[in-house]
């Protein structure tokens, strides 16, 4: 039989306490945003309602409801996909099926780190003097949108081609074989099977696109506007930027409105992010290879 | 039978139409560059006549005068809201640099199952809460309780910013630590545990530093993330130009300074071209903390 020696007691011990220590800073660094989650909840929830949704906001937001940035976050996260899905899509099979290593890719890989690692506010002073003044797109949801668009391009292009890596390198050579074109292969055999990896990562970047205020405040979304927008060349108001104008520049604003507000533009950046996380879950279950 | 040369050329439709994708996804793969490029032009074509022209090198590092919309004598010295970003900065890595190198480790070594995917999950999610909503939390949530817990006058300023920027902060790192954690080979940690290493040992003495690399990519980041946030940092630090000497003084962040000041900057005024040098500025540091990332990482490949 092996006794456990005194040094071995020892070493066993140190571990407990090292595991429980950094066990107990995981708990603190969850546990603050479940607290925060819950005083949203409790304050928030009694005044988000069918009719706090619907109702176009009033007297700068003191009274009615949220319509006007709501739809205007809608807006604008549409417009942002449609200019950053194609160009995202591309370049992660530009990066998955064809790059070669050589220092071009490296360069495009560090760019990817950059859109995602510059400031957001950066992303906005670009919004300003490419599509605001140069373009003269003027403050509308289209400037706004390509902002946000050229802003979460990186979590695009990460999640599809980390989805088109994941395709086994047999589906393609069985394809090629067959005398299929890289094309032909990458169409019927490739995207078929990521589809559902890229489908998440749009979910993320939707997700993103919506909490996002610096790179559109001064592109597109504006503080008040008593009407909806009817076209992209038009300013809209936004979520976002109308919980930092309730919350910082208005006065006397009633508690639970600012707190509804929080509630709602959370609750759909969350929602959207665990529906993400959820169909990535299921896939990695029903993988087939 | 000779065959002619039109017989063995199969370049039909298909041929031609592969030939096309590929240029066309090759000009979605440099597209990344080309924004890069795009977004540096951007903002030095606004600001440039003021950098080469009225800007004063001197006055802006060292001068903590921030006064661009004096009447007669305008001034621009960056100092306060250098010390303001960096006071910010450097107290949300404090709090955040132990907490999420402390949960990557158990995340990637201690963790299983299905606690280690739930807690993946929750780090997840609570990345991707707005910087508007973390702002929202800094003012009606965070400033009551520093009132109340430090009885200071005012519950907005460094401390308040810091302790936000650092809960942003940390999910971040924590993902990219425990990435780097998890690139560790196991063959390293079954070789110690073969020498009858506790787990203990085998992280102390082999997973952290062979990937210390990454951990420190990680930090990075996490600096270039609290240095460039801008909505938590405007609502929650009181947004006063001050060199802070006490964790309750309120300062003011570069990043907020545009935001607060853009809108009411005319174009092509004084005012507007010197936000956009902040602008140079803040693009410039960033690309330097997400550079040394990147080669932080690479090293970690080699070896």
């Amino acid at each position: 039989m092996f006794a456990a020696s005194a040094l071995n007691e020892r070493n066993r011990r140190v571990e407990g306490i090292y595991k429980a220590l950094f066990g107990l800073m995981t708990v603190l660094l969850v546990v603050p945003v479940l607290i925060i989650l819950g005083v949203l909840i409790a304050k928030g929830g009694p005044a988000v309602s069918f009719e706090f949704l619907f109702t176009p906001p009033t007297d700068q937001g003191r009274q009615g409801g949220i319509l006007m940035p709501l739809i205007g976050t809608i807006w604008l996260v549409v417009v942002a996909l449609i200019a950053s899905v194609p160009i995202g899509v591309a370049a992660a099979i530009y990066l998955s099926e064809y790059a070669p290593e050589n220092w071009l890719t490296r360069l495009i890989n560090l760019a990817i780190i950059n859109l995602a690692g510059v400031p957001s506010i950066v992303h906005a002073l670009f919004g300003v003097g490419a599509f605001v003044v140069f373009f003269e797109f003027g403050i509308s949801i289209l400037a706004a949108s390509l902002t946000l668009a050229i802003m979460t391009l990186p979590v695009v292009i990460v999640a599809t081609r980390e989805s088109l890596q994941a395709v086994p390198m047999a589906f393609r050579e069985a394809c090629w074989n067959m005398g299929a074109t890289r094309w032909q292969t990458i169409r019927k055999v490739v995207l078929p099977n990521a589809i559902s990896g890229i489908l998440t990562g749009v979910i993320l970047e939707v997700s993103r696109s919506a909490g996002e205020t610096a790179p559109i405040m001064f592109t597109g979304a504006v503080t008040f506007l008593p009407f909806l927008p009817t076209g992209v060349l038009e300013p809209t108001m936004a979520m976002s930027l109308h919980l930092f104008t309730i919350s910082n520049s208005v006065p006397n604003m009633p508690d639970e409105i600012k707190y509804g507000t929080a509630l709602v533009l959370i609750s759909m950046v969350l929602i959207m992010n665990a529906a993400s996380i959820a169909f990535r879950v299921y896939l990695r279950g029903k993988k087939k290879w | 039978m000779r065959r002619s040369v039109g017989d063995l050329d199969r370049r039909g439709r298909a041929w031609y139409v592969d030939k096309a994708v590929a240029g066309l996804v090759f000009i979605g793969g440099i597209s990344a560059i080309v924004f890069i490029i795009g977004i540096f032009v951007f903002i030095t074509r606004e600001g440039w006549t003021f950098v080469f022209g009225t800007l004063d090198f001197g006055e802006f590092f060292t001068s903590i005068e921030w006064r661009p919309t004096s009447e007669n004598d305008p001034t621009y010295g960056a100092l306060a809201l250098i010390a303001g970003t960096a006071s910010v900065t450097g107290l949300a890595m404090l709090v955040a640099v132990p907490f999420s190198l402390g949960a990557a480790i158990f995340i990637a070594e201690f963790a299983t199952g299905r606690t280690r995917e739930a807690l993946k999950v929750l780090v997840e999610l609570l990345a991707a809460i707005p910087s508007v909503v973390w702002g929202f939390i800094g003012l009606a949530i965070m400033n009551p309780l520093i009132i109340d817990l430090f009885d200071v006058p005012i519950g907005l300023g460094v401390l308040n910013s810091g302790i936000i920027l650092g809960l942003m902060a940390a999910p971040i790192m924590t993902t990219i630590a425990e990435d780097a954690l998890k690139a560790v080979p196991d063959g390293y940690r079954e070789a110690a545990e073969a020498m009858g290493a506790t787990k203990w040992q085998v992280i102390r003495q082999v997973v952290l530093p062979a990937g210390k690399n990454g951990l420190m990519a990680a930090v990075l980041l996490g600096v270039g993330r609290g240095f460039g946030e801008t909505m938590a940092v405007l609502m929650a630090s009181g947004h006063s130009i001050n060199l802070p000497t006490s964790p309750f003084d309120s300062v003011r962040a570069l990043t907020a300074t545009i935001a607060a000041e853009l809108g009411d900057a005319p174009r092509g005024m004084e005012h507007y071209q010197a936000l956009f040098t902040l602008g140079i500025f803040l693009f410039i540091v960033t690309f330097c903390i997400n550079l040394a990332a990147d080669i932080a990482v690479r090293g970690v490949r080699k070896g």
